[in-house]
């Protein structure tokens, strides 16, 4: 039963069951029938709501509050704010510890930094108590100047946000919060200057990525209560429920072994409830009063108040040879945080380090980043991480070079990729806040991508056709990218199964599913390597006294992380069947092998759940059970190559999406139509920013459309034509040869489709999102429809 | 004040508030399947059919309905008895965090109740007042394709007795 390091040793005794399957989704039936449920479908007889009053000012100081009149109100219980907590810095971020975010936070402050910042929170018997309440308490503000612009943050006269000198990073990191500056991060490959002089043809161009909700349907909340032992329980919509444990006993002062998290079904997150920032409250409500206590909250606060994509500008600069090779490449990144600094080293170190080592035969490159404070909205995870934005910038570069030249953008791209047995120095130099990992890249597919998707979206037939329909013009665009699988050395998950009687398996995994079937996902690599049914596997995940640990759902790590551990517990499991088989059946082990719920040999067989009853009751008794940690020591990336078709009206600017192909090598999809499900959903939200989401703020940096009526989601009705190719790899580091698929697809529809309206009207557009309404004013500039009249 | 409705085919009397919802309501008396997204009636996470239209929960006073009739996921199917668009909407693999479902099965009941055959757009309208993160709409549209079909050959049987 040696294992042997490569992938193909699961194939070898027997072609894969359940592994390579599209099992339906474990909890899909329950939650179609209704009957699952979220945290706000848990209800207590005698549980209290909170309300919160939230910052009219992005930037204030608060010279008094009154909660008087609000405390007095009939069915109101507490009331919290700066004034009656304790002032314990934390960052919200929901990372691993030490996080490599700034401790800039406290729960209730008496400076706000952005409209929405929350002043109190008040817990009373109903909501319509606890709003009438809010509407109760008096705050003296004083209002300070704010700023909104990222640009101007670190100019000499720009409010500083933090100024505060007790608030630091935990790990060694650049920040110098009185010059707004929240990280700082350079590298250098060659030397750049050298490498554009060198070259051909230089190019310089800046790009702007917007702000951007995760609009996941189900808005954050959290139910707190004590249990019959007086432990704070914590039931929540979070990605992290190991890390909600951690930073709400060090905010509340309480020790680990009183909190017990408990992960329901969760409404979507996609970074969103990678955020630890309102459990916390909850439970101190809780432990105040001893009631339980429940934060829902409004689709309002989900968009001022909870967490958004960080904007980013990039400024680009490549150097390339008249053969067509790049030779230098830059990005220079400034990113807005907003008010506090969650996230804001490593969203930004990924800028860099997922974009720049897909060119990795570039010798001169470098990459130079720096994050900001501003009065505006925080920033955070969100699915694509820092990718997103500098594949904007990228995406197009690659475009702009190609055409300057006249080699076919394909070409191009498969002559500067990374490709199978190569590495890149960045990966080496560039971690999430810190140095990263060396590695080569043991499997890539993406010029089989680039292949399968201009197959598919009809790259020769239409590129540069300028294809005409009326008043309207075609345009196709494409965009290559790729992600990583899990932060290398630093995400750790794990698993523990035992067997029962009737041959079935409990799997306890600390892995968080947040709608992505990580539960089904993780149950298959189970069933395959035991040898049963996805039927036999009952999956139980995140609850932090009876699942072990996981860091969670973030950082497209999940089937990789968390998978291998499920497969190395799997199959000591099976290890142990199969010596009690022998022991059994007095064969000798290595004739044994399990099969359809049996174990058989030559010319017999036994039953599992007869060897589980056998090791409980009969001889030696044991439970049949394991446990398995892992860790790797590398992010095999997975690779992508979009495409897009778009058709513009020359007289309006009206843009429709036509067909939108995404072709992914995610390794192994363990489950494929659940790894389809992950790459439409990543591109459709992709395709969702790039044209229509934006936060418009007020000059006094409110949010002005914080609803579903102004901010823009596609919907059914709005979707192209959409096809995902699945270009299957052997990722030998991974479990089954998976890698990830989570979020490499977001990074393609901004530069794809930009790189379409380019194709079809010669406009370039340098920043998101790309309305009708910026297409329309730019039409009059467009030489092609020129040409085309 | 004391309201009386018909709820999945039985005949209740509720207490609410009169300033209440049909989605505060719904949720107060044990319908978790009515889910809240936005409160704006704009993301239709909380659509139940009132007397077989479907309507956001969220933008109706349920002191205006009195004596009318409500249909919520519970009465479309159970995990025992699940109806052919829970199944194909299952098989699809149109379900990811599963929010929004409850919504769009019951969009999804109406369409095909007047429309058993229906062209892929008018699937896609039947569904637009939803909004869905997770899938893009790709398999929920499929799933809704396949249930038309499998339904279309014994409507009878997929259009239950519960005043729908």
């Amino acid at each position: 039963m040696k294992m042997r390091n490569n992938a193909s040793r699961y194939k070898s005794d027997n072609d894969m069951k359940v592994v390579g399957k599209s099992v339906e989704k474990i909890d899909s039936l329950s939650l179609s029938t209704g009957g699952a449920r979220f945290y706000n479908d848990f209800h207590f007889p005698d549980e209290g709501y909170v309300k919160f009053l939230y910052s009219p000012h992005a930037h204030a100081k608060i010279l008094s509050i009154d909660a008087s009149k609000a405390k007095s109100l009939n069915g109101v219980i507490d009331i919290l704010h700066y004034g009656n907590v304790p002032r314990i810095l934390h960052t919200t971020a929901g990372q691993g510890y030490p996080e490599p975010s700034p401790y800039d936070a406290v729960m209730f402050d008496s400076t706000m930094r952005f409209v929405g910042d929350r002043v109190a929170a008040v817990f009373a018997e109903t909501p319509e108590i606890a709003e009438e309440a809010i509407s109760k308490i008096k705050v003296d503000y004083e209002v300070l100047p704010a700023l909104f612009d990222f640009e101007k943050a670190i100019e000499k006269n720009a409010p500083i946000i933090h100024p505060e000198n007790d608030k630091k990073y935990l790990i060694p990191a650049y920040y110098e919060p009185q010059r707004n500056i929240v990280a700082k991060v350079e590298i250098n490959i060659g030397n750049l200057e050298k490498g554009l002089e060198e070259s051909d043809f230089t190019f310089d161009e800046i790009f702007y990525t917007h702000y951007g909700s995760h609009a996941m349907i189900e808005p954050h909340g959290v139910v707190t209560y004590l249990d019959e032992n007086n432990r704070l329980t914590i039931i929540t919509a979070t990605q992290v429920p190991f890390h909600v444990r951690r930073i709400c006993a060090h905010v509340l002062q309480i020790p680990i072994k009183k909190i017990h998290v408990i992960k329901p079904r969760i409404g979507g997150g996609f970074g969103g409830k990678q955020e630890v920032f309102l459990e916390y409250i909850a439970g101190l409500f809780t432990l105040r009063t001893g009631k339980p206590a429940k934060i829902v909250f409004t689709r309002k606060e989900v968009f001022r108040s909870s967490r958004t994509r960080n904007p980013v500008r990039t400024r680009i600069k490549s150097g390339l040879k008249k053969d067509g090779t790049i030779h230098a490449l830059s990005l220079d990144a400034l990113m807005n945080t907003g008010a506090y600094g969650s996230h804001g080293l490593t969203v930004l170190s990924n800028v860099g380090s997922k974009a720049l080592p897909l060119i990795n035969k570039a010798p001169h490159q470098s990459f130079k980043g720096i994050s900001v404070y501003t009065n505006l909205p925080i920033g955070g995870a969100y699915r694509g991480y820092g990718a997103t934005q500098s594949y904007f910038a990228l995406g197009q570069m690659m475009d702009i070079m190609a055409r300057k030249i006249g080699i076919d953008l394909l070409e191009f791209y498969k002559e500067n990729t990374i490709k199978s047995g190569e590495s890149s120095p960045i990966f080496e130099k560039l971690g999430e806040g810190r140095e990263g990992v060396k590695m080569s890249i043991k499997s890539c597919g993406l010029e089989e991508c680039i292949d399968a998707g201009a197959k598919e979206i009809g790259w020769y037939s239409k590129r540069g056709k300028g294809i005409k329909n009326g008043t309207r013009v075609h345009g196709v665009g494409m965009a290559c990218m790729m992600q990583g699988s899990g932060i290398p050395k630093v995400d750790m998950g794990a698993a523990y199964m035992k067997m029962n009687e009737d041959g079935s398996f409990n799997l306890q995994i600390g892995a968080t599913d947040l709608g992505t079937g990580s539960d089904t996902v993780l149950g298959q690599i189970a069933a395959e390597t035991v040898g049963v049914d996805i039927e036999d596997i009952l999956v139980k995940s995140s609850d932090t006294d009876f699942t072990p640990f996981d860091v969670g759902a973030y950082a497209s790590s999940t089937t990789y992380i968390s998978g291998e551990a499920v497969r190395k517990c799997a199959f000591k499991i099976k290890e142990q069947i199969l010596n009690i088989a022998a022991e059994m059946s007095k064969q000798p082990v290595e004739s044994l092998k399990i099969n359809d719920k049996k174990v058989i040999w030559d010319n017999g067989s036994i039953n599992l759940g007869d060897i589980c009853t056998y090791a409980m009751y009969q001889e030696n008794q044991f439970q049949i059970q394991a446990t398995a940690s892992n860790i790797s020591q590398v992010s095999p990336p997975p690779f992508s190559a979009h495409f897009v078709e778009v058709e513009i009206d020359t007289e309006t600017g009206d843009l429709k999406v036509i067909k939108y192909v995404a072709a992914v090598d995610c390794g192994m999809a363990i489950n494929p139509k659940l790894a389809e499900g992950q790459i439409e959903g990543s591109v459709l939200n992709g395709i969702s920013w790039a044209l229509t989401e934006e936060y418009r703020f007020n000059k006094k940096g409110a949010m002005l459309n914080a609803d579903f009526g102004r901010y823009k989601l596609f919907t059914a009705a709005d979707i192209p034509e959409m096809k995902t190719i699945l270009i299957p790899t052997d990722e030998p580091t991974g479990p089954y040869g998976a890698k990830s698929v989570g979020e490499v697809a977001i990074n393609g529809p901004a530069p794809a489709i930009a790189n379409a309206i380019y194709d079809a009207i010669g406009i370039r557009f340098h920043s998101l999102p790309i309305t009708v309404e910026k297409i329309f004013q730019e039409l009059p500039y467009s030489d092609f429809i020129m040409t085309y009249k | 004040m004391k309201i009386n409705l018909t709820i999945n085919g039985k005949s209740r009397t509720l207490e609410i508030h009169p300033s209440e919802t049909l989605l505060e309501t719904l949720r107060n008396n044990g319908f978790n399947g009515v889910k809240f997204g936005c409160g704006t009636g704009d993301c239709g996470a909380c659509v139940i059919l009132l007397n077989g239209e479907p309507v956001n929960s969220c933008q109706i006073l349920t002191a205006a309905v009195e004596a009318e009739s409500i249909t919520t996921i519970e009465g479309i199917g159970s995990m025992d008895k699940p109806h052919p668009i829970q199944e194909e909407l299952v098989k699809a693999g149109a379900i990811q965090c599963g929010y929004c479902t409850p919504g769009i099965v019951l969009s999804a009941y109406a369409l095909l109740k007047s429309n058993l055959n229906p062209s892929i757009d008018e699937i896609k309208n039947g569904i637009d007042s939803h909004l869905c993160r997770c899938t893009g709409y790709v398999k929920i549209i499929e799933g809704i394709k396949n249930a038309a079909e499998r339904m279309s050959s014994s409507p009878k049987h997929c259009f239950g007795n519960k005043s729908q």
